[in-house]
């Protein structure tokens, strides 16, 4: 079996064996990951370069460490500190990493749909690694493999997604990857910072973060951005906190054995208070984990992708 | 010089005909309209089969020149209107410098009298610089040849300029065109605002981004009592707005283009910069309305707001791409499939939209088939299909959302003052 997609961009177009696939891989390359020697040759001789146009801690440093457990040449390139400072296009400089040999090019951009033009004009496969508000797929990957490995599986699990959905890539790819999994998702937020006609997407949507996480096995809280407040979409970061923060006394709604999980980073006590981070039922940490098995997993089956190409 | 087209099926809706007939052309003007009409000596056009329209006049276009040659000039996007069946073009003012001088518009006549294929006239700035601060020297370009007034590309975003612009526009009676967008409200979105947008992480434009700013300068007209003609409308509470203003005797007229009545958002699909416009491609039930509107009169024309782009401005971000899409050498045939076809209008009505009327809303001499007028005149087949290919197109911009499309209707001639400058389909110059 090999992957369907030639590049990762998004989990709304991604087919479900693909998504099922790269899940299963991660399986075998968290065991890598948790081995005492964290070393395959699986990706010798391929290069690897991650083009980051934001800034990024985990993200980028699991592509990079994922590439490197496994063997390959990786290199960095940042808006700062390359031509992109000097005004060039993302296609031209995606071209001219293209053309130096790079296999994956892993691309974070804040605007929706680069990821799908550089697809367009480079023959190296693309990783979306954040495009805008439109996706994060490899985030919505490592968070359903995180899922998976409390739970066992997504169908019929029902997940809340609480907090500033009209921004979020997060939320999107989480939407698209959960429900298509069988997944029943719940969300609430500001009634500012939700898109127009996202119940269409076939998510339930709620104004209280009660209502969202009744009974609920899994909760998401996604980071929320100060520059929102000052664009006035709600009026102050307390008051967001007063109806959208997930403290011990909301949690009780949820499920007993409810998962909390938060793409990071987290601002403690507006999205979640540090009570609620701190527990046996908080996920973040391991979902920082899980993100290098899945990076591992989806480096691996795009590269073995390419090999049977052209043994074809 | 003489030409004769024979036995075509003339519609002129002026002049309330919808015959077969033949029309004679001496010296760059109709001599006769009649029947069995002979030729000795001259050229002979047969349009048995064909209809025999006024020539086509489009309102509201941009030509790009002076400043954007890149994108467009005069000689490229005159030579693009008359494969579309142009006669007569209307091109906005947001040329670089912009129209909104008396020497800008000496300049686009002088270059179109030189280089251009069909009749061009500007269309000068309501204000200066279109920088929607002071009033641009109006009386001196209606004097100079500017034929209406608008800032299109961006609103008049005070009203209270915009009521000052109304007011003194009329002492010079120049129709005042509005470039309605609500900037507030619109923000930095860069498609409509709806489900499309949300599944796409864009940005979005809501629809009453445009239709509030229509409210507001239909009633700024209304007020002052000046004509007042709404650009490109493109949404479903637009169409009501300007429907019960003109039922209530307001002096507004509309346009929409091709592309508000034929594709929506979903156009966008896959970030697809050619979709890429403004005011955005909106939904299904906007699209409905739109048509609706242009059945019941409350649209009175088509214009093609044909907008060339350079492919670099294209071939990038979503976010970061130009707003537009060419429309000359689509817009009949957009019409023919997604208006005629259908059964929304018939030829007479098209005729109407796309000559009669735009030439009266800007006060031209065209639009009607009468012995001593210029001889401008368009032979279309209204049953030829095709497969619409975007880089065939001879407008230096190829960015068209229906590249691949399978349309129906197509210009056989287009004649400007008797000149043929399209022949079969042909450039002919």
């Amino acid at each position: 079996m090999k992957l369907k997609s030639k590049h990762i961009l998004g989990l709304r177009d991604m087919p479900v064996e693909d998504i099922n696939y790269i899940l299963d891989t991660a399986k075998t390359m968290k065991m890598v990951l948790k081995s005492p020697n964290k070393k395959t040759p699986h990706l010798q001789g391929k290069s690897i370069v991650t083009l980051f146009y934001e800034n990024s801690t985990r993200t980028r440093v699991s592509f990079e460490l994922a590439a490197k457990y496994m063997s390959a040449s990786s290199a960095n390139v940042s808006s700062s500190g390359s031509s992109v400072a000097k005004g060039e296009t993302l296609i031209d400089t995606a071209v001219t990493i293209n053309m130096m040999g790079a296999d994956i090019v892993i691309l974070r951009h804040p605007m929706a749909g680069s990821s799908h033009l550089l697809s367009k004009n480079i023959n190296a496969s693309v990783i979306n690694a954040g495009d805008g508000m439109n996706e994060h797929p490899t985030q919505a990957l490592l968070d359903m493999f995180t899922i998976i490995e409390k739970k066992g599986c997504v169908k019929g699990l029902k997940v809340a997604i609480i907090g500033d959905i009209l921004h979020s890539r997060v939320a999107r790819s989480n939407i698209w990857g959960l429900t298509r999994l069988g997944a029943e998702v719940n969300v609430a937020g500001p009634a500012t910072l939700l898109p127009k006609e996202l119940c269409k997407t076939g998510v339930k949507v709620f104004s209280t973060i009660h209502e969202a996480i009744l009974d609920v096995d899994v909760i998401i809280a996604l980071r929320i951005q100060t520059e929102r407040q000052k664009s006035g979409l709600f009026p102050t970061i307390r008051e967001y906190a007063r109806f959208f923060s997930l403290d011990e006394k909301r949690l009780k709604f949820a499920s007993n054995d409810v998962m909390i999980m938060h793409p990071g980073p987290v601002n403690r006590g507006i999205e979640l208070s540090s009570s609620v981070i701190d527990t046996n039922q908080s996920f973040i940490d391991r979902q920082v984990e899980n993100g290098v098995a899945i990076r591992m997993a989806l480096l691996y089956l795009l590269t073995r992708r390419e090999k049977n190409e052209n043994t074809n | 010089m003489k030409t004769l087209i024979k036995n075509g099926h003339v519609i002129d809706p002026g002049n309330s005909t919808n015959r077969i007939c033949d029309i004679l052309i001496q010296d760059g003007r109709i001599l006769e309209i009649g029947d069995s009409l002979e030729l000795i000596n001259g050229d002979l056009i047969n349009a048995e089969g064909k209809y025999v329209l006024p020539g086509m006049v489009d309102a509201h276009c941009h030509l790009r020149d002076p400043g954007y040659e890149y994108k467009e000039d005069i000689e490229s996007g005159t030579k693009s209107a008359a494969l579309g069946g142009f006669t007569s073009i209307a091109c906005m003012p947001n040329t670089n410098p912009p129209i909104d001088s008396e020497s800008t518009v000496n300049y686009v006549l002088g270059k179109a009298c030189q280089e251009g294929y069909v009749n061009v006239y500007p269309i000068g700035a309501i204000t200066k610089g279109l920088k929607g601060e002071e009033l641009a020297e109006i009386g001196e370009l209606k004097f100079a040849g500017a034929v209406g007034i608008s800032d299109d590309g961006n609103p008049v975003s005070n009203s209270g300029l915009m009521k000052k612009a109304l007011q003194y526009a009329d002492m010079f009676d120049i129709t005042v065109i509005s470039h309605s967008e609500d900037k507030d409200l619109a923000e930095d979105g860069v498609m409509n605002e709806g489900f499309q947008s949300t599944i796409m992480g864009l940005k979005g434009i809501p629809s009453v981004a445009e239709s509030t700013a229509i409210a507001r300068d239909i009633l700024l007209a209304e007020y002052t009592g000046t004509p007042i003609h709404i650009a490109h409308v493109s949404t479903k509470e637009s169409v009501q707005i300007i429907r019960e203003a003109k039922q209530r005797g307001v002096k507004v007229t509309a346009e929409t283009c091709p592309h508000y009545f034929s594709i929506t958002e979903s156009a966008c699909e896959g970030f697809n910069t050619n979709a890429k416009v403004n005011p955005p491609l909106r939904a299904d039930k906007d699209v409905k309305a739109v048509i609706e509107g242009l059945k019941d009169g409350t649209i009175d024309i088509i214009a093609t707001d044909h907008a060339p782009h350079h492919i670099d401005e294209k071939n990038i971000e979503f976010q970061l791409a130009a707003n537009g899409m060419v429309g000359f050498e689509t817009a009949f045939s957009l019409a023919v499939t997604y208006l005629l076809e259908p059964g929304h209008l018939t030829m007479i009505d098209i005729a109407e939209k796309m000559s009669l009327n735009p030439s009266a809303i800007l006060g031209l001499n065209k639009g009607k088939l009468e012995p001593g007028k210029n001889a401008d005149i368009t032979i279309v087949d209204k049953d030829e299909e095709f497969i619409f290919n975007a880089s065939s197109v001879k407008s230096k911009g190829k960015n068209s959302p229906f590249d691949g499309f399978k349309l129906k209707g197509r210009i056989y001639y287009t004649i400007v003052s008797g000149k043929v400058i399209v022949r079969e389909k042909l450039f002919n110059r």
